[in-house]
């Protein structure tokens, strides 16, 4: 077997691969020492904790941990801690919360949790919305269907135009292309342009206007200014849920978009639904209650 | 004789893949179908030119099958800058979304080309590399031939048609949804094949050897080789929807599927990039260091602790799921274990080096070959801690996983593998000596460079949004939402990508001077006949 090497006393283990040899040398001790310890720390960890299959179930551990468990412990900890001040939160008039200064801070710090998981998906995490894609900006005053604690509240709870719900919000913008003629369409989107900035074509807006009192002003008020009630927007601000100028205004006239945002109550309890609504409404577009 | 049947299967497999390609329900299996066609009437050409050919075959078994080792470096290399390539462009996708242009959305969008950037880097370069290099050495140190005639020339040959065809796959969105394994039911077939013959030359040549002792480096080769086939197979059972289509539904399902999936995904990283990598540090630290294995005993030992563990490792990729909890801590326990098993490869790698040090300063291809084991040591201690429940609830679903992967995968694969493509280009096309050193003390640098940013910055923005994560205010609220932690992990996102363009520069060069060296480099007068060492 040995085979002194010239360069240390080691000898090699005789065998030659190719030109490559094989020192005999012993395994290192603390190479050896460290895995001799790994084992048996794993072997006193499998004891501890849930570990060996046997043939009902496995063995659960002697100090009885499970991580199922453990996240109920923490969650639980939390709810109790919040239990009171939830309580209140989703007991008082909606309009009272803004009132007590612990309960809006509370309701706000909870409400911008709840956003951050649930909402920003949608409106952005700065609560901005999409511009041109429906989905709106919360942080303005402009409302398509109100602005105050109890409208945010039925807006949240049971969504806009979603199949869940029964009291869901709901009303639908016809697509006009079946209904009314190009040169009519052409014209009224002029219009809809002047209310708020200048038109494409300014000879159309007389005509235009016509068209819009025939088809329009049932949703959209006469003076184009919008009806909360059906969730109409405002067409004479500059604020565009589908995105300004001919096109955009052309292909809602046409097509008609109409948003779907879920039913939170059936994901949210009340106290988190009313936090993020006070949340919401503290934003900055939030408006007194009726 | 052998040729007419080889003619006549080639000939089928042409026409039933014409009739796959014209019947195919959709797009990503008539691709596939017109790539097998177009291979097999290849090698249907290929075969007749050859038929009724005169083979001196006694003149041929003297000397070593070099040809398809030859075709190995190249694809490696190449595979490489395609994969390299793919992941710096991805890198770039992650912090500047623009980059999923829209004109090439559902073939070039992030989520198409991440896993080819994974298949590409691991099967590809890594396999190309992993079989080159176990046909070169095997060869070497059993001295003898490769067994079965040509048919390593078919490993190679179906190893690539694998290769495009899942590649094909990915971009045309034809996926079974499980990391690493992606290529659905038509891709595994051909897979399973051309790996039960790879498995068949490399047993067949270990048996016809002409040395006493099978050598470690094949011990490593062979587990792999063996492991991977289990693996593949076990992982893959699913059942067409149409033989005339790629989609196919799973066998398993729910956590047992999750289960299944991990425990070929960590045995993927245990036999894939770890065991058959070792296979090749076995082989050419010695020789390029010109010294002995530090230690023999230590090398049995780990090979057989790490071959055993691995296998059990897979539920720490699992933590907090649905996974039952008993099998997370056997998980986790076994890769603690783990720990000091693949250290013995670092340390026998290391200390082959004792006496010989010095070279490092001389010898870029060894630095690159050490600096490689380096990485192995620092993964796979990180590896381990990350496995601990309580860290991983941590670093799981953060880019410390990213950063922990590149480690292993740029320092420990990237780096063996270049050491070895310097090794073996100039014993191959029998030059002298490589083109430039210098060149290659250029890419050594680059490639380390570029692994410390991407490490790094995958460290930072991993810790960080893993913090960002469970913070929580006083009353137990979360104060991130996840777009937040998306926006702040931007300037590092950067970075990452900055070090993978180093990275692939580095690989540049290193195909530069390959080229150069087989062109420019004087030739060298021997030829290579089968002998034992001793
Ligand atoms: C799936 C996307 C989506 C998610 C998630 C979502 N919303 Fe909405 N939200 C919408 C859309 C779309 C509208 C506009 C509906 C319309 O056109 O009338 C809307 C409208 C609203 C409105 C009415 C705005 C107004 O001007 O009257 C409020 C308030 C609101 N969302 C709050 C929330 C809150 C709070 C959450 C989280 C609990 C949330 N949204 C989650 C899509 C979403
Ligand atoms: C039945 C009620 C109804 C009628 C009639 C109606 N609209 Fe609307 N309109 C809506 C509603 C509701 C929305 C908001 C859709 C949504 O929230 O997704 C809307 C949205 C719009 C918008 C997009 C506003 C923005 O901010 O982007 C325009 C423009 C518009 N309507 C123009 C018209 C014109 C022009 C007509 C007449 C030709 C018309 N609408 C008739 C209900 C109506
Ligand atoms: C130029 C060098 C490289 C760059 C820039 C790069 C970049 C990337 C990027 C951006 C991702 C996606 C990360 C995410 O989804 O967040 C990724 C994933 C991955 N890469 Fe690379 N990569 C490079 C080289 C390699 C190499 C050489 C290998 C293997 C040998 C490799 C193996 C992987 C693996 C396995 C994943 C998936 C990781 C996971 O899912 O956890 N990469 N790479
Ligand atoms: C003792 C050795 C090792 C152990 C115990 C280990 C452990 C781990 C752990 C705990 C994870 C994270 C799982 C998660 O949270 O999702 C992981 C991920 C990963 N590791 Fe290792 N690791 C080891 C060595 C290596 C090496 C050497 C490489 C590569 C060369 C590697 C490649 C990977 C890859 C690719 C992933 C990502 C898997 C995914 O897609 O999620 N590991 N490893």
């Amino acid at each position: 077997m040995s085979k002194k090497n010239n360069k240390t006393d080691v000898p090699t283990t005789g065998h030659s691969w190719d030109g490559i040899e094989e020192f005999d040398n012993p395994m290192p001790r603390w190479w050896l020492w460290t895995f001799y310890a790994c084992i048996v720390w794993a072997i006193g960890y499998t004891i501890a904790f849930p570990a060996w299959p046997l043939l009902r179930q496995a063995t659960p551990g002697v100090l009885g941990y499970a991580t199922r468990a453990e996240v109920q412990k923490d969650i639980e900890t939390v709810e109790l801690a919040n239990a009171t001040i939830n309580e209140t939160l989703s007991t008082v008039a909606l309009a009272d919360i803004s009132a007590d200064a612990d309960l809006r801070a509370y309701a706000t710090n909870k409400g911008a949790a709840v956003f951050r998981t649930w909402c920003a998906q949608c409106h952005g995490s700065g609560a901005a919305g999409v511009q041109a894609n429906g989905y709106p900006n919360l942080l303005d005053n402009d409302w398509l269907w109100g602005g105050s604690i109890e409208d945010i509240h039925t807006s949240i709870s049971h969504g806009i135009r979603n199949t869940q719900d029964q009291d869901t919000r709901f009303s639908e913008m016809p697509a006009f292309a079946d209904i009314l003629e190009p040169n009519d369409i052409n014209a009224v989107v002029n219009y809809v342009m002047s209310l708020s900035g200048d038109a494409k074509d300014a000879t159309q807006i007389d005509y235009g206007a016509t068209v819009f009192l025939d088809n329009c002003s049932a949703c959209h008020a006469e003076d184009g200014s919008g009806d909360r009630n059906q969730g109409a927007p405002n067409l004479t601000d500059a604020i565009w849920l589908y995105g300004s100028g001919y096109d955009n205004i052309l292909a809602q006239v046409t097509q008609a978009r109409n948003g779907v945002m879920p039913n939170w109550n059936t994901r949210l309890d009340e106290a988190e639904i009313r936090a993020v609504a006070t949340y919401v409404h503290s934003l900055g577009g939030g408006e007194a209650s009726k | 004789m052998a040729n007419y049947y080889k003619l006549i299967v080639m000939g089928l497999m042409t026409l039933l893949a014409m009739i796959a390609a014209n019947y195919g329900r959709d797009a990503a299996y008539q691709a596939q179908a017109l790539v097998v066609m177009l291979f097999a009437a290849t090698a249907f050409i290929v075969t007749l030119r050859n038929t009724d050919e005169p083979v001196l075959v006694a003149v041929r078994e003297q000397t070593y099958f070099d040809d398809v080792v030859r075709y190995g470096v190249i694809a490696t290399a190449l595979w490489g800058i395609v994969g390299f390539l793919m992941g710096t462009f991805i890198a770039f996708q992650l912090a500047f979304p623009a980059l999923n242009f829209a004109w090439a959305d559902g073939l070039a969008n992030f989520g198409r080309l991440r896993p080819l950037h994974t298949s590409a880097v691991i099967f590809a370069f890594g396999g190309n590399a992993l079989i080159a290099t176990s046909f070169y050495v095997v060869q070497r140190t059993s001295a003898a031939r490769l067994w079965g005639g040509n048919l390593a020339i078919w490993v190679f040959w179906g190893y690539q048609l694998v290769i495009l065809t899942a590649a094909i796959g990915y971009l045309f969105g034809a996926t079974q949804s499980k990391e690493y394994a992606e290529p659905e039911w038509f891709t595994d077939w051909l897979l399973t094949i051309v790996w039960l013959a790879y498995l068949a030359v490399f047993l067949g040549t270990i048996m016809r050897r002409k040395e006493k002792h099978i050598y470690v480096a094949n011990w490593f080769y062979l587990s792999f080789i063996v492991t991977v086939a289990m693996l593949h197979v076990f992982n893959n059972i699913s059942i067409p929807v149409s033989l005339l289509g790629s989609k196919s539904v799973q066998v398993f399902a729910g956590v047992q599927d999750a289960m299944t999936q991990w425990w070929y995904g960590h045995n993927a990283v245990g036999f894939f990039l770890t065991a058959g990598f070792l296979g090749m540090m076995y082989y050419f630290i010695p020789k390029q260091a010109e010294r002995p294995v530090y230690s023999y005993k230590l090398s049995i030992i780990h090979f057989w602790a790490l071959i055993f563990i691995y296998i059990w490792a897979g539920p720490h990729h699992l933590h907090y799921t649905a996974l039952p909890d008993w099998a997370a801590t056997l998980g986790m326990a076994f890769s603690v274990v783990l720990w000091m098993p693949s250290w013995g490869g670092m340390i026998n790698g290391l200390m082959t080096l004792s006496g010989a040090w010095d070279k490092l300063r001389t010898d870029p291809i060894l630095r690159m070959l050490v600096i490689s084991v380096g990485f192995y040591g620092m993964s796979t201690f990180e590896g381990p801690m990350m496995s601990i429940r309580a860290v991983n609830s941590l670093s799981h679903y953060t880019d410390w996983t990213i950063g922990h992967v590149h480690s292993g995968a740029l320092g420990w694969n990237g780096m063996i593998t270049f050491g070895a493509l310097y090794f073996l280009v100039p014993r191959l096309w029998n030059r002298e000596r490589l083109y430039s050193l210098n060149a290659v003390s250029w890419h050594f640098w680059l490639a380390t460079i570029g692994i410390v940013l991407y490490a790094a910055a995958m460290w930072v923005t991993g810790i960080m949004e893993g913090l960002m994560w469970r913070e929580v205010d006083a009353n137990g609220f979360l104060v991130n939402s996840f777009a937040d932690t998306v926006a702040a992990k931007f300037p590092m996102y950067v970075v990452r990508g900055l070090g993978g363009v180093l990275y692939l520069a580095g690989a540049v060069i290193m195909c530069w001077n390959l080229w150069m060296t087989v062109k420019r480099s004087p030739a060298l007068q021997s030829a290579t006949l089968v002998q034992p060492a001793e």
